[in-house]
């Protein structure tokens, strides 16, 4: 008894704080795993749905990672993936209906980006890398970990491409009237998914500049 | 010159190594080597082409084949503004006119884009290089002559930060500059750059404005200028690219020196008008039956053929790739003019897209070759 006593740890140990910190910064999902790329250009063009897609990413892989944790012992190998994504699928309906009944306007803006959080390769990479081989307690604080770094990127882009795009930031206009006036235009390239990847590769190199950890050597 | 000689050699030993201004060598290096030969030249020993030509030379070349068109798109900007005021006043008030439009244009793109090449090889302890020379010269010949500066200004910015110095500066580039340059200016500020309204400067509202692909686009080929007309560009357009003749007397000076290569210019023109011969043949409406040589003095078209695909850094490097470079930019080009109801110009973005696929083109042009190769030397083992 008194063994098991000493290996149980601190719900917030040093390990279990660098679960949450790492991906903010060292191994961001977007910026230096470049996973879940598609949906950081596809609703990031106003900060509002960004918020929403980035908490709906929090919820769904908060909660797979734990449930998979607590099934982990007791999932044949060779379904893996299949149990996962049936798992990650019902997380992300659940997230939809509630999206549906709560923020309708806002769940119609994601339209079917909602739907395609399933497919959002961060979530199950999770799962394979890390929820599959830790106890729940770790493998959720991962999920919140990951998904902070993944809303975090979103949200820098969003309110990038919104101020500059729309000129407005959740839709308040931000940008004073005198500047149209004087011959200023919203930039319509902002809007576009392009320059949304043009954006992260702004951020990644920002990033890789100021972490000495992530230059590579040649 | 010698006086010149005497300054900068004066000034030189404060820009060296443990100078007062050592940070600033290479903006000094930069301003001694465009008036004078670098005194380092190829050691003597060894065998080495020797030749008058370096990456200056080149450059300076290309200015100069850029000017006929330069000049006759200042004095078209006067010529259209007061046609559309219809008003005739002499040759001078016209090419001034023009001149009033072009010049801030010219030193807004110069400025920031050397400014910005000359900061990033402070930072990298590069020299600069010249190849932007070129770029600047050549950026507000594709824009309308009422383009706003600071929207120029961004574009000049995005396209050698983005385009450019990203890979590595000068020779590195994927995508031509100032073409991307103009895709920026056209996809961030659509009603800057396209429509009916921006093409003359300062126009009364009355007075249509729309360029002959403007009015091909829309169905109304009554308004099709005259051969005369379209082939020596009295029509309103981008600053550059409506005088075909210019374009082409500018053309001929770069393939009289060697500098462009025949083999693109010639096979866009060529996919260009076989692109227009077929679909004369479909003939499914009407914008697909006009000549087909006349997709090739309409728009950009003659501009791209001769400055923009023939750029030797974004162009294909193999001789047989060239051919396929060429042809498909002509042919995607008016491809795009007819069947694209949101794009009336197809060049920049075919030659931008020719761009992306010609090192894929090298590549597979390469592989051919090492396999006919290998072909060749097993026939000839065996027998």
């Amino acid at each position: 008894m008194s063994k098991e006593q000493k290996e149980r740890e601190p719900l917030f140990s040093t390990k279990n704080i660098k679960l949450l910190t790492t991906p903010l910064n060292l191994s961001n999902p977007i910026t230096v795993q470049v996973l879940g790329i598609c949906s950081a250009l596809a609703v990031t063009a106003k900060l509002m749905p960004a918020i929403v897609m980035s908490i709906s990413v929090m919820v769904v892989m908060a909660a797979s990672n734990v449930v998979i944790s607590l099934l982990r012992n007791g999932i044949p190998p060779r379904i893996r993936i299949i149990v996962q994504l049936v798992v990650i699928a019902t997380m992300v309906i659940l997230v939809d209906q509630v999206l549906k009944a709560f923020v309708y306007d806002v769940s119609k803006q994601l339209s079917v980006f909602v739907g395609l959080i399933i497919t959002n390769c961060i979530i199950m990479g999770r799962l394979e890398a890390f929820a599959m081989g830790n106890k729940p307690w770790p493998a959720f604080l991962d999920g919140i970990g990951n998904a902070l770094g993944y809303g975090l990127i979103l949200v820098v882009i969003a309110f990038l491409r919104e101020l500059f795009g729309s000129g407005t930031i959740f839709d308040f206009r931000v940008i004073p009237q005198g500047f149209y006036d004087f011959g200023y235009v919203n930039n319509g390239l902002m809007i576009l998914p392009p320059m949304a990847l043009i954006t992260v590769g702004v951020i990644i190199w920002i990033q890789r500049y100021y972490t000495r950890e992530l230059i590579e050597e040649n | 010159m010698k006086v010149l000689r005497n300054f900068l050699d004066k000034q030189k030993p404060h820009f060296e190594k443990g100078g007062k201004f050592e940070k600033l060598h290479a903006m000094f290096d930069s301003a001694e080597t465009l008036f004078f030969v670098p005194n380092t030249v190829t050691a003597p020993k060894g065998a080495h082409i020797r030749d008058a030509i370096d990456m200056k030379r080149t450059m300076i070349v290309v200015v100069v084949s850029l000017f006929p068109a330069l000049l006759f798109g200042t004095w078209n900007i006067g010529y259209q503004h007061f046609l559309s005021l219809g008003q005739s006043p002499d040759f001078w008030a016209m090419l001034g006119y023009g001149a009033l439009k072009v010049i801030p244009l010219l030193i807004v793109s110069y400025g920031v884009g050397l400014g910005l090449e000359i900061l990033f090889a402070q930072i990298r302890g590069h020299e600069v290089n010249e190849g932007f020379f070129v770029s600047a010269m050549l950026i507000p010949l594709i824009v309308p002559p009422d383009v706003p500066l600071w929207q120029l200004a961004l574009a000049v910015a995005f396209a050698v930060v983005f385009g450019k110095e990203v890979f590595g500066g000068t020779g590195m580039n994927i995508v031509n500059p100032a073409l991307l340059a103009r895709a920026f200016l056209f996809f961030a500020y659509p009603a800057d750059m396209s429509g009916d309204k921006v093409w003359i400067a300062e126009k009364l509202d009355s007075f249509s404005g729309a360029t002959p692909l403007g009015d091909a686009l829309v169905g109304n080929f009554d308004n099709t200028p005259s051969f005369y007309d379209m082939f020596m560009g009295f029509i309103p357009g981008s600053i550059g690219e409506t005088s075909t003749l210019m374009i082409l007397i500018g053309g001929l000076l770069l393939l009289v020196t060697g500098i462009a290569n025949w083999r693109v210019m010639f096979t866009v023109f060529a996919g260009g008008w076989i692109m227009g011969l077929l679909f004369n043949l479909w003939g499914a409406n009407d914008y697909m039956n006009i000549p087909a040589w006349q997709h090739l003095i309409m728009g950009g078209f003659a501009f791209g053929a001769v400055f923009m695909a023939t750029d030797p850094v974004t162009a294909t490097q193999t001789t047989k790739g060239m051919y396929y470079y060429g042809f498909l930019i002509g042919m995607i080009a008016v491809l795009i003019r007819v069947f694209n109801p949101a794009y009336p110009e197809g060049m920049m973005l075919a030659i931008l897209l020719m761009n992306v696929f010609a090192p894929l083109i090298d590549h597979y042009v390469i592989e051919s070759n090492i396999k006919k190769r290998l072909k060749r030397l097993k026939v000839a083992v065996r027998s």
